[in-house]
């Protein structure tokens, strides 16, 4: 199974993730092709449900406890992440992988001081404690935090949220991971802040070179930010390529309509704004098809009966599951 | 024809220490101002957007105007009445034709509620019994495209999208002159968001209600609003046509924010202005311009002397000594 070639750091293969709830088994994530080169990074967007977080979670081992993988493989240097035991993963994650989350305010344990917790998180390495808070000060350095050594003493509460989540991205970092996940990290910021973060992260991306995988569902970031571009909906990656092949020539009809539907992108003020008519589908019971045929404006009968494979589309590495792109894949599928 | 609503000088503060903590700590001012000197005026079916980070005032401002929380200096004058004259039950009839659209649209409606009385609530609130209750519940989910049939599910059965659109329907159940809402648009997905603002529009033009929307959200305001205010720490720092602002900022700020936006393009200009360090506190403002501190332009002026307000043409007024240029006539 196992086509990773050297230049790829993190390769999800074929992922498929149940939830149980209540009795019912929802289909949560299916067929999912992911591949992280190092020091790339890769930006996951798609609306609340799409499961872009299950499948941030699912690379760090953090899934709930009602989630099962059903089926596939998470290759990263050289483990398959879905077989590992509890405690092998413990030994990846935090030290290889490492992540950001949504909500700063949150991540930090409130009653204990920051550099209590950033000596903490060292804990598998074998420094004198001095040492390692020095490390710390100079991680705090590192990511804009002004009078580190002072600071290491200081409570969350005493910094602001646009702080906190500069010092939750340095301690992700601390251990210099080779991946990096960031789950909304900018989604509880403002406007300002967000873009401080942002160019953050693109800096320490080039000064430590991790591979990261940006989740998020504003466009916006993901183009500034990203090399890369996954596109999900109800579950599938619908698209993946290059950032400039999937703002530029989208192939997917749900990835031209999410571009089409996005504000920021309409520059003469309207009161009719586009949008994408229907709901998510039942994920209990996916229909047959292609997942998006209920929606697509471009569906057609052989949307209803067969789920289209992942076919070659315009651009290097540029693939999309839709039979619209049919037959330009002779060849390579 | 007076507007709507007029707000001219506008002051809401808070008490950020109890009586006796201000006396034992010698406080000469216990209080922080959260909204500062605020004037604007809105015409019926018309919409204003109020910008700005948290914390710069935006919602206070919207709770202030709807009576829940007092206002210290100022006045306020809406359908011809000025509120703060006006006893509480006069302002309860006033309050009527106000309603709110709230930040959380799933937190805003009770969780033992079903949909019907969530949506005819207002009725019995205002005393407008007599009316039947299932013919109005009716008639308002099927306004703002709901089956009338999602009156017997209670909240958590909907969507983020439809529960927004039962915040629409009650705030519009008493046929309001003014909606006032708090980030409408807030942890919707685009496609959503796309829906609840063409809503907005379309009951706005139908109805001819006025809109105050308050958000964060540059898009939303660029799509929706006729005329936007940009807030920091507690002030107006510009206000004008919505589509003049976004042609070309005068206060830094506003210019900041508007780069701020990143643009779902990969190979777009970034033209980025950006802003060095975090908003200052509310108790501790900076002396003279209150922006200097983060402002890419500041000079030794703007750190001593506060600037005034400056108006130019087509009521677009902002707060800077050194304003940035106007836009050139262009030569066509």
């Amino acid at each position: 199974m196992s086509e990773m070639t050297e230049t790829t750091l993190l390769s999800v293969h074929d992922l498929s993730i149940d939830f149980f709830r209540s009795g019912a088994k929802l289909h949560a994530l299916r067929h999912v092709d992911l591949e992280v080169r190092p020091g790339r990074i890769v930006g996951i967007v798609g609306e609340s449900g799409c499961g872009k977080s299950t499948l941030a979670s699912s690379l760090i081992g953090l899934l709930a406890g009602n989630a099962e993988i059903v089926s596939g493989s998470i290759e990263f240097e050289g483990q398959d992440l879905a077989r590992l035991s509890t405690r092998q993963m413990r030994a990846v994650r935090g030290r290889r992988i490492s992540m950001v989350f949504q909500d700063p305010m949150t991540a930090l344990n409130p009653v204990v001081t920051i550099g209590r917790q950033m000596i903490d998180i060292q804990y598998r390495e074998k420094r004198s404690s001095a040492e390692k808070r020095r490390i710390a000060a100079e991680m705090l350095r590192t990511v804009g935090i002004p009078d580190a050594e002072s600071r290491l003493s200081a409570y969350p509460h005493q910094f602001s949220g646009g702080m906190r989540q500069r010092i939750c991205i340095g301690m992700a970092l601390l251990m210099e991971p080779a991946l990096l996940i960031a789950d909304e990290p900018t989604t509880a910021l403002d406007a300002t802040l967000e873009v401080q973060v942002i160019k953050l992260l693109k800096e320490l991306q080039q000064q430590f070179g991790c591979a990261i995988v940006f989740v998020s569902h504003h466009l916006g970031t993901v183009a500034e930010l990203c090399d890369e571009v996954v596109v999900m909906y109800a579950g599938e990656v619908v698209e993946r390529g290059a950032v400039r092949d999937i703002f530029r020539k989208p192939s997917h009809p749900y990835t031209q309509a999410l571009l089409e539907c996005d504000p920021a992108r309409i520059k003469t003020p309207t009161r009719e704004l586009p949008t994408i008519p229907g709901t998510l589908p039942d994920l209990a019971h996916p229909p047959k098809g292609c997942i998006f045929r209920e929606r697509c404006p471009k569906a057609f009968a052989r949307c209803e009966v067969e789920a289209p494979a992942d076919y070659a589309a315009e651009g290097a590495e540029h693939r999309a599951r839709c039979h619209l792109l049919d037959g330009k894949a002779r060849g390579t599928a | 024809m007076s507007p709507l609503l007029d707000v001219s000088n506008m002051r809401v503060r808070y008490r950020t220490a109890g009586r006796l903590a201000s006396v034992v700590k010698r406080m000469d001012d216990p209080f922080i101002d959260a909204v500062c000197d605020v004037s604007f005026s809105l015409e019926a079916g018309q919409t204003l957007g109020l910008v700005g980070e948290s914390g710069s005032g935006k919602s206070t401002i919207a709770r202030a105007l709807l009576g829940l929380k007092d206002i210290a200096e100022g006045s306020v004058r809406f359908d011809g009445r000025d509120l703060r004259s006006l006893d509480a039950r006069s302002f309860n009839a006033v309050r009527r034709d106000m309603a709110m659209m709230w930040q959380d649209p799933v937190g805003s409606l009770s969780p033992r509620l079903t949909i019907k009385s969530l949506v005819t609530e207002p009725f019995r609130i205002h005393g407008r019994e007599g009316r039947d209750l299932d013919e109005e519940a009716a008639r308002l989910l099927t306004m703002v495209g709901l089956a009338p049939d999602f009156g017997a599910r209670y909240p958590h059965q909907l969507s983020g999208g439809q529960a927004r659109r039962v915040g629409v329907a009650r705030a519009l159940a008493l046929d309001p002159k003014l909606v006032v809402a708090d980030e409408p648009t807030a942890g919707l997905d685009v496609s959503v968001q796309a829906e609840v603002l063409n809503l907005l529009s379309d009951l706005q033009k139908r109805l001819g209600i006025a809109i105050l929307v308050i958000t964060h959200n540059l898009n939303v305001v660029r799509h929706i609003t006729d005329r936007m205010a940009i807030m920091y720490l507690g002030r107006f720092v510009e206000q004008g046509p919505t589509q003049a602002i976004f042609d070309q900022p005068r206060h830094p700020y506003t210019e900041a924010l508007l780069s701020a936006n990143p643009e779902p393009d990969p190979d777009a200009a970034k033209a980025r202005v950006e802003l060095s360090g975090e908003v200052p506190s509310l108790r501790d403002r900076p002396r003279g311009c209150e922006f200097h501190t983060r402002c890419p332009h500041a000079r030794d002026l703007c750190r001593t002397v506060a600037p005034t307000v400056t108006k130019d043409a087509a009521a677009h007024t902002f707060t800077c000594h050194f304003p940035l240029l106007p836009p050139q006539p262009s030569p066509r």
